[in-house]
C-alpha cells in the first residue's frame, strides 16, 4: 500500500474541468515532482487532495483511508499538509504566530514547542524574525515561513505548490536545499514546480501533467533525460 | 471652562461605554465580514439578562457579569450555529455574503418582537440600585460613578479580548480565520466553529455592555435601536474589525455629543457626528485606527 494513492479522479471549477482520470502514486519517504505548463492542472490537483476542492469522480486513499470525502481541517490533521501557492501566509500576523497556527491540528498540538525548535533550526532566519510581521518579510522569507507552518503541522506528506515561484536564482537554491533536507528528515514530499531541472534533481520519480491529464512518469533522472521534456521544460 | 472639562471626563466615560457596546459589532465583523444587523438586539437581550438577573437574585448589579457572560456568550454561538451557519454554508464560495446581513436583520425583528409579546412595552429600571444616582466629587466637578465603572469595565474588556487574540491558540485560530479563511482550514481549523466562537464572544462582549449600562439605563425592547447606529458609526469611525478603534471611536462620539452642547444647540451634535462619518469614509474608509490591509 503506499501512502497517497489517487485513483482516476476527475475535479472542475464550475463547468470546467480541469483533471481528467487522473491517478498517482506516493511511497512513504519518496520526492515526488509534478511539473507541467501554466494551466495543467498541477495546483488543482494538490487542492483535490487537500480537501479545497472536492473530486467529482475517483478516489484518494492516505495510509489506505479514503480521505476525498473529508473536509481540510480534517485531512490536515491525518498529516497531509498543504503549503499553497502564493504562500498564504497571515500578513498582520508575526513570523511566530504564524508558525504557532501552523501546530493548531491535534496532532501537532501536543508537541508545538519541540517543533517549533525544530523549525527554528532548520529555518534559523525565522528565528532572527520572529516578531516581524508576516507582510513586511521579503518573498524569499515569506516562502520560508510557509514551510515552517506547513512543518509545524507535523506532516506525514508535505505538499509543496511551487515554492520557487516568483524567487531570486539565489534564493530558490536556498528553498530547494531546505526540501531536501526536509525529505532527508523522513519527510514524504510531493511538490508542484515550474522550474523542472531542479525539482527533478532532487525527486525520486516525477509526474508530467498536461490539460489535466499525467502524460508521462517514471523515475526522475529518466525523466530529466528525456526528449519530449527537455523540449518542452527545459528549452534544450 | 470647569463645565468643559466636566463635559469632557464624561464624554470619554459615556463615550467608553459606546464603544464597549460597539466591541462585539467588530469583533464579528472582522471574523464573519458581514455586519450583524441584530446587534442592537443581542444588547437588548444582554439588558433584559442583566435586569432579571439582578432582580431575580438581588445581587448587586455588577455582579450579573457572571451570569450574563456565559447566557451572552451561548446564545450567541447558538444563534449562529443553528440560524447564520447554514446560509454560510450554502453560500460558501462568497466572500461577504449578503444573504447574511439580510438574516441578521431578521433577527433583530424577532428578537425585539418576541421581547415585546413576553415582556410588553414599558420601560424598566433596576428597583434596588446601589448606584442609582451616585456621584464622584472632583472639586467642584461631578462625575457619574456608574459611567466611570463603565469605564474600566470597558477598559478592562479591551484589554482581555487582546490578550485572547494575542497570546491563546483559539484567538491566533481567530485572528487566521480572519485573515484567509481557506489557508486556516489548510492549518486544520474549522472555520464555522470559529464563526460559532466569534460569535458567542461578539455576544458575550454585548452582555459585559449590557451590565455597564443597566445601572442608570432604561430597558425596553427596543433599546438596542439607540445603540445599534451609533455602534455601526462608532466601529466606521474606528475602523471595522479593530477593538481599540471601537473603544477610541465611541470616545470620539461621546465627547462630541457631551462637549458639544456647550458650544450649539445640542441636535447640533448629531449633524457633527454623521458628517465626521461621513468624511472619515471619504478620506479613510478603513477607519482611523483601521488596518490598510483588506482583510
Amino acid at each position: 500500500m503506499s501512502l497517497l494513492e489517487i485513483e482516476k479522479i476527475d475535479a472542475s471549477y464550475g463547468d470546467v474541468q480541469v483533471i481528467f482520470e487522473l491517478s498517482l502514486k506516493v511511497e512513504k519517504k519518496e520526492v515526488v515532482s509534478i511539473i507541467g505548463g501554466n494551466g495543467a492542472g498541477k495546483s488543482s490537483l494538490l487542492r483535490v487532495i487537500s480537501g479545497l476542492m472536492k473530486p467529482s469522480a475517483g478516489r484518494i486513499t492516505f495510509e489506505g483511508r479514503a480521505i476525498h470525502t473529508e473536509p481540510p481541517e480534517n485531512i490536515v490533521t491525518h498529516g497531509v499538509v498543504h503549503v499553497p501557492e502564493g504562500r498564504r501566509l497571515f500578513p498582520l500576523m508575526s513570523v511566530k504566530d504564524n508558525l504557532l497556527v501552523g501546530a493548531y491540528n491535534s496532532r501537532a498540538r501536543g508537541e508545538t514547542d519541540k517543533t517549533l525548535a525544530e523549525v527554528y533550526e532548520l529555518l534559523p532566519r525565522l528565528a532572527e524574525r520572529e516578531n516581524q510581521l508576516a507582510m513586511t518579510l521579503s518573498g524569499g522569507e515569506q516562502q520560508m515561513v510557509a514551510i515552517g507552518r506547513g512543518l509545524m503541522a507535523k506532516p506525514q506528506l508535505l505538499m509543496l505548490d511551487e515554492p520557487s515561484l516568483g524567487l531570486a536564482p539565489i534564493l530558490i537554491r536556498d528553498i530547494f536545499k531546505t526540501v531536501r533536507q526536509i525529505a532527508d528528515h523522513g519527510i514524504t514530499v510531493l511538490m508542484v514546480e515550474q522550474d523542472v531541472r531542479h525539482s527533478l534533481s532532487l525527486s525520486d520519480r516525477g509526474y508530467v501533467l498536461e490539460h489535466g491529464r499525467v502524460v508521462m512518469e517514471g523515475k526522475a533522472d529518466v525523466l530529466i533525460d528525456d526528449p519530449h521534456i527537455k523540449k518542452a521544460y527545459l528549452g534544450i | 471652562m470647569l463645565y468643559v472639562i466636566e463635559d469632557m471626563i464624561n464624554g470619554i466615560l459615556m463615550g467608553s461605554i459606546y464603544g464597549l457596546t460597539a466591541m462585539g459589532l467588530t469583533i464579528i465583523f472582522g471574523v464573519l465580514k458581514v455586519i450583524n444587523f441584530a446587534h442592537g438586539s443581542l444588547l437588548m437581550v444582554g439588558m433584559y439578562a442583566a435586569y432579571w438577573a439582578i432582580t431575580l437574585t438581588g445581587v448587586h448589579p455588577y455582579l450579573a457579569l457572571a451570569i450574563v457572560i456565559p447566557v451572552m456568550f451561548a446564545f450567541g454561538y447558538a444563534l449562529q450555529n443553528i440560524v447564520i451557519k447554514p446560509i454560510f454554508i450554502a453560500e460558501k464560495n462568497v466572500r461577504e455574503p449578503i444573504t447574511v446581513i439580510i438574516v441578521t436583520t431578521g433577527i433583530w425583528y424577532i428578537l425585539d418582537n418576541l421581547t415585546l409579546l413576553v415582556f410588553g412595552p414599558q420601560y424598566r429600571s433596576l428597583t434596588a440600585n446601589p448606584l442609582q444616582g451616585q456621584m464622584f466629587e472632583l472639586g467642584s466637578m461631578f462625575v457619574s460613578a456608574p459611567k466611570f465603572y463603565g469605564f474600566i469595565i470597558a477598559l478592562v474588556t479591551a484589554a482581555a479580548i487582546h490578550l485572547f487574540m494575542q497570546k491563546t491558540i483559539m484567538g491566533r485560530a481567530i485572528r487566521a480565520t480572519s485573515m484567509d479563511r481557506e489557508a486556516a482550514s489548510l492549518m486544520g481549523i474549522n472555520q464555522y466553529r470559529i464563526y460559532n466562537v466569534a460569535f458567542g464572544i461578539g455576544a458575550a462582549t454585548t452582555g459585559i455592555a449590557a451590565v455597564a449600562l443597566i445601572p442608570f439605563n432604561n430597558v425596553f425592547p427596543t433599546v438596542g435601536v439607540l445603540f445599534d447606529i451609533k455602534g455601526f458609526i462608532i466601529v466606521v469611525l474606528g475602523g471595522l474589525g479593530s477593538i481599540s478603534g471601537a473603544l477610541l471611536g465611541g470616545i470620539i462620539v461621546g465627547l462630541i455629543e457631551s462637549v458639544g452642547p456647550q458650544f450649539m444647540t445640542a441636535t447640533w451634535t448629531e449633524a457633527i457626528v454623521y458628517g465626521l462619518f461621513l468624511i472619515v469614509l471619504f478620506v479613510k474608509p478603513s477607519g482611523l485606527f483601521g488596518q490598510k490591509h483588506d482583510w
